[in-house]
């Protein structure tokens, strides 16, 4: 054991190795309050913020009316060089950046939780059926109310959160569910797809397009009530996520395991399904459902940090990063603007067949 | 004499409509090395599980410390009772001192996740499993003896005064069951702690057992001692063996040689 020994308690704060491992850290305050970090993972994060905020001042100088990186920074402190940078900066790519972070975060966190609760690499959102949900439900909306946007919100979110339900009734049995929630999500997905089709086919060619928009994921026309309601919504979970991280980890050795270890695993598993469920909703919600966030954002965090489980706070880093880099790939790099989902999807594609090119090459050898 | 800290009243144990066993009820000595043996699907793990609250039980009670185990929250059962299932998953790329370090979970709170009788416990934990070397290997590059040690570490790292193995020989070769036995029983002599295994080698059983549970389609059919219970009829009652029963030449406790090219004799 590298620990020191117990020096006294001369400072009230102190940071100590636990020895567990060389990057195994604990912070102790006040009385018995500790809290254990990983160096590796705390590194990792801080690279993830600084690459976060380029990205976030890019976004604001980068447009079709440019503005110094100098003036950027001195309209946030409300000290614009001129009324138009004040309302391009603020009232405009301020609000989309922020929800672009939000929802890329919130994605990035549902998935990781997602992943550590199937125990499966593949598990997401996409995959267990939620988005196919969330897409039926605003399809719905679209084509038959012709709905405003905050009903088009409220229909997608109704169908994720029905299917979530759905989906965990019907994989729920004594024992194994990681492997029956993507299967039963699967063939929920395969369904509700269908139904997504049949209801395009069926529908006005212009409705079809409007439908077709929502159905990619975008950002654009994202403003300040978006901001402001996605804030809450994560605000909310943050939280519970904090609190589940623990027992969420110990589920991961299988219930008996974690049960022995004083882990309600019934309990913590419904509480991790309402908050990655809730992120995936504000997220689809917010910005339509934007593909692979929340599949590649969890598998890139753990590769940086080397995290053993499940590493939520840098899967939303990462999450965010994602979003807020392919936003700005897809406004100003495309020969034509795009919506952010068809970004996503190439990238998100690109680094799924490299995955799944390495896995098998490595189960080769 | 007072009861047990460890019992189980009238159980009715059964998974989904099928019923394992009826009316079963079981006490584990204070301090004794228990192990319950049997055939296959006679209910030795079903029994173990519902021990240890993992399997509610249809009818009756497990009672633990005087109380119904079901009244203690989940942790403060896991700060009484550990237990070793039969197969855990290490997640991936975890190191061995980080497993162990788990089975101080009942013991920490959201708010005091590291202090020194953590790093004690974890410490002798690896110590008394003899793992302290491999403290900074990754679990997934090791073999099955010296992983099934890191698990066992976990389960001691919890501190419990009872604590429930099942099938910890399991996938191991001969030498590394011994290995876990004779850390069983050191664990059982020198620190007092009350053990219940499940075993499916009758020979292991009874070398190691200070109280031998056997049973055979659910129900307690002998119970006590080792060299008060195994005989030749128990043998042939239990497991349907053949068999002769000789004085184990390294300690003397029974030791169950089967019968060769004898038709099995079924029982009645």
């Amino acid at each position: 054991m590298t620990a020191p020994a117990a020096a006294g308690r001369t400072r009230r704060i102190a940071v100590e190795p636990t020895g567990l491992s060389p990057t195994a850290y604990v912070l102790r305050g006040p009385g018995e309050l500790s809290v254990r970090f990983d160096r590796r993972i705390v590194l990792t994060c801080s690279l993830l913020v600084a690459v976060l905020i380029a990205v976030f001042l890019t976004s604001l100088a980068v447009g079709d009316f440019t503005i110094a990186p100098g003036d950027v920074v001195r309209t946030l402190f409300g000290n614009p060089p001129d009324p138009l940078a004040d309302f391009i900066v603020n009232g405009r790519r301020l609000p989309r950046v922020l929800v672009a972070f939000l929802v890329g975060g919130a994605l990035g966190a549902s998935g990781a939780v997602f992943q550590s609760l199937s125990r499966n690499p593949l598990g997401s959102p996409d995959v267990i059926g939620f988005t196919s949900g969330a897409s039926a439900g605003a399809v719905f909306v679209i084509l038959v109310t012709g709905g405003s946007m905050a009903q088009v919100a409220g229909g997608a979110v109704a169908g994720g959160v029905a299917t979530a339900i759905a989906v965990y009734l019907l994989a729920y049995k004594r024992g194994g569910q990681g492997f029956r929630l993507i299967l039963v999500g699967i063939a929920a997905g395969a369904m509700l797809t269908s139904a997504v089709h049949y209801m395009l086919m069926r529908a006005e060619l212009i409705q079809a397009a409007s439908a077709q928009v929502w159905l990619t994921g975008s950002l654009n026309t994202r403003a300040w009530d978006h901001v402001i309601a996605v804030g809450i919504g994560v605000a909310l979970v943050v939280p519970m996520l904090f609190v589940l991280s623990r027992p969420m980890r110990l589920i991961e050795m299988g219930d008996e395991a974690a049960t022995g270890l004083g882990v309600s695993a019934e309990r913590t598993r419904l509480g991790m399904l309402i908050a990655a469920t809730v992120l995936a909703a504000i997220a689809v919600a917010a910005a339509g459902p934007v593909s692979f966030i929340a599949l590649s954002a969890p598998h890139l965090a753990r590769r940086l940090t080397g995290a053993s489980g499940a590493a939520v706070g840098a899967a939303a880093l990462m999450g965010a990063v994602l979003l807020g880099g392919s936003d700005l790939v897809a406004q100003w790099v495309l020969p034509t603007p795009m919506p952010v989902g068809v970004v996503t999807v190439c990238v998100g594609g690109v680094y799924l067949v490299w995955l799944l090119a390495r896995e098998g090459r490595r189960n080769h050898v | 004499m007072s009861e047990p800290r460890l019992h189980g009243n009238d159980l009715t144990l059964a998974y989904d409509e099928r019923v394992i066993s009826r009316e079963l009820s079981v006490s584990i000595p204070d301090g004794s090395f228990t192990v319950i043996v049997g055939p296959n699907a006679c209910g030795k793990s079903t029994l173990l599980r519902a021990l240890a609250r993992m399997l509610k039980p249809l009818a009756g009670a497990v009672h633990l410390d005087g109380q119904l185990i079901t009244q203690y929250s989940t942790k403060e059962a896991a700060r009484r009772l550990g237990l070793l299932p039969q197969s855990s998953i290490a997640p991936e790329g975890i190191t061995v001192a980080d497993l162990v370090s788990r089975g101080r979970y009942p013991h920490q709170k959201l708010f005091r996740q590291w202090s020194t009788a953590d790093t004690e416990a974890v410490a002798e934990a690896m110590t008394s499993t003899g793992i302290t070397d491999l403290r900074h290997r990754r679990v997934d590059e090791l073999s099955g003896g010296q992983r099934q040690r890191v698990w066992l570490a976990m389960v001691l790292a919890q501190q419990t005064p009872i604590l429930l193995l099942d099938e910890p020989t399991t996938f191991l070769d001969i030498a590394h069951q011994i290995e876990v036995l004779d850390l069983c029983h050191d664990l059982h002599v020198s620190h007092g702690r009350t053990l219940v295994a499940v075993l499916h080698d009758l020979n292991h059983a009874c070398r190691y057992a200070t109280h031998l549970i056997a049973m055979r389609d659910g129900e307690i059919v002998a119970e006590g001692a080792p060299a008060d219970v195994v005989d030749e009829a128990m043998v042939r009652d239990v497991f349907g063996l053949a068999c002769r029963i000789i004085d184990d030449p390294e300690t003397g406790t029974p030791l169950v040689i089967p019968a060769a090219k004898q038709p099995v004799v079924t029982t009645a």
